[in-house]
């Protein structure tokens, strides 16, 4: 009979108040690269959110992810509407908390992961439509990725792939979706002519920073106790986000000759998103090393969209997708039992197997993501239309979608 | 009476008002502005991609005086704004037909 540990259930309560707070962090973040008239518009797709998926997770969204397995794809709707999630503890999941203080943990993942999007079709989309978008998105795609890569019977968790905290379930699938919203959406009016120049910096930055601290309770509370391995996922986290904040700011500094403070936020949050997965696995020298490709890599994967013209407006593929995508094949290279016993060895341990599990993961939840979220985004825009009319576009989202204005004149 | 309208460098506001309060002007308004000449805007980067702002930021100030007191006034803004490099900006002069006081009704260079 599994006891309930007080330290556990303090330390997962705090790391979910934690992961709530990345939600109000990203709309900062978000907002103040957008223009000055798209601000409100683009901090309710986020804020929005909170009380949109909260819903959908407690009547169907935690069964579906966690509940009884159905082969290995979806969680069974026992658990509809929290039905025998309680006070006691889970006999699977988190056996030494309260399966309700799991299920709201988890309940801040499955937030933050669609707000995520929203930075790829800012400053052009209906409110409407992308509720409908969202709502939806949250029960095919999140739901079923989620109960693969953590649910127990999940078939990618059987295969072996590993995600400490979100590589594949939150990075990969929101940047796979903003793929398939980029390519159905068109750039904003006047792209690659007039200057979308972020409007406020310092609120792009203080967001960074509520990210970064909301990101040691997504990380450190993936450990599910208050013990060495969250100690570990904690200074992981740290090591990733420095490293790829000084590896993003170093590159742009060589390449264009002057190191910005968008870089730096863009190059920590990269770091962070790429040690997602692995934070809870590998050690903190490999953490510096992932924290250091993750600022490379991202780096180059945005240069590479302005070369291509995507209007992947806020960088959700460049950042967040690529940075899941090389987090998690990056475990299968630094994975080590010696930090995580309950992990596995990746390459450099000597063990291959654990890298195939972990691309066999990235192709998976890549195509899977891409594929059902381009449908979704069809289908809802021949249904309702996704895109605002060109008159509302040149007017700004504050008032179109909500009539109000953030800064008065 | 004369407007005397000039554009200037916006860091050269506080060495112009000087100057000119040195030589007994009362009053100015000064509107923060937009705009290019002969100075070509300046390059921002954002995530690695450049854009071109155009429009550099200035100050406009306006002062009305007496048509005697124009070169004068003149002289001691280009003196004060002049840093001798491409964006010092222009100096613009127009009649002025009538100047109204509102408090008192007072009119012409009284009301100045």
């Amino acid at each position: 009979m599994p006891e309930i540990q007080g330290a556990d259930t303090a330390f997962i309560l705090i790391a979910s108040a934690l992961v709530l707070l990345m939600t109000p962090g990203l709309a900062l973040f978000y907002a103040g690269m957008v223009r000055s008239k798209n601000v409100l518009g683009t901090i309710m797709q986020s804020f929005i959110l909170i009380s949109l998926i909260s819903i959908e997770w407690v009547y169907i969204g935690y069964s579906m992810s966690f509940g009884p397995d159905v082969l290995g794809i979806i969680g069974n709707l026992s658990w509809f509407g929290l039905k025998g999630v309680g006070p006691a503890p889970s006999p699977i999941y988190a056996t030494t908390i309260p399966h309700i203080v799991f299920m709201v943990f988890q309940c801040m993942f499955a937030v933050i992961t669609p707000a995520l999007i929203t930075g790829a079709f800012a400053e052009r989309m209906r409110f409407g439509p992308f509720l409908i978008f969202s709502l939806l998105w949250a029960i095919i795609v999140y739901n079923p990725i989620c109960h693969w890569v953590w649910g127990s019977g999940g078939w990618l968790n059987r295969l072996g792939v590993l995600d400490f905290a979100g590589g594949l379930v939150v990075h990969l699938s929101c940047g796979a979706a903003a793929l398939a919203a980029v390519l159905i959406l068109q750039p904003r009016k006047g792209f690659g002519r007039e200057n979308f120049l972020p409007h406020s910096l310092p609120m792009t930055l203080l967001g960074a920073g509520l990210l970064w601290f909301g990101w040691f309770g997504f990380n450190g509370g993936s450990a599910l106790a208050a013990n060495a391995i969250a100690g570990n996922a904690f200074v992981a986290t740290h090591l990733g986000g420095m490293s790829g904040m000084a590896m993003w700011v170093a590159l742009e500094w060589v390449h264009r000759g002057k190191p910005t403070t968008l870089g730096a936020a863009s190059g920590a949050i990269a770091g962070l998103a790429t040690i997602t997965p692995a934070s809870g696995f590998v050690g903190p020298n490999s953490a510096i090393i992932i924290g250091l490709l993750a600022g490379l890599v991202c780096y180059t994967a945005v240069a590479l969209k302005n070369r291509f013209g995507y209007d992947d407006s806020l960088d959700v593929v460049g950042i967040h997708g690529v940075g899941g995508l090389i987090g998690t094949l990056c475990v299968g290279v630094f994975a080590s039992t010696a930090v995580n016993p309950g992990g596995a060895d990746g390459l450099i341990s000597g063990n291959f197997r654990l890298l195939g599990a972990q691309c066999i993961g990235v192709a998976v939840v890549f195509v899977y993501a891409f594929v059902v979220s381009w449908v979704l985004f069809k289908a809802i825009d021949m249904a309702f239309v996704l895109r605002v009319s060109d008159d509302t576009e040149n007017q700004g989202l504050d008032l179109s979608e909500h009539s109000e204005t953030a800064y008065s004149a | 009476m004369k407007k005397i309208e000039a554009i200037i460098k916006p860091f050269k506001l506080d060495e112009v008002k000087d100057a000119l309060s040195q030589i007994g002007i009362k009053g100015m308004t000064v509107t923060e502005v937009k705009g290019y000449g002969r100075q070509k805007g300046h390059k921002e980067i954002y995530r690695g991609a450049e854009y071109i702002v155009d429009f550099v930021a200035k100050v406009k100030i306006e002062i009305i005086v007496s048509r005697d007191m124009v070169d004068l006034v003149v002289e001691n803004i280009t003196e004060a704004a002049r840093t001798g490099k491409i964006g010092d900006g222009k100096i613009f002069i127009y009649d002025i037909e009538d100047v109204i006081r509102v408090r008192t009704g007072e009119r012409g260079e009284d009301a100045i």
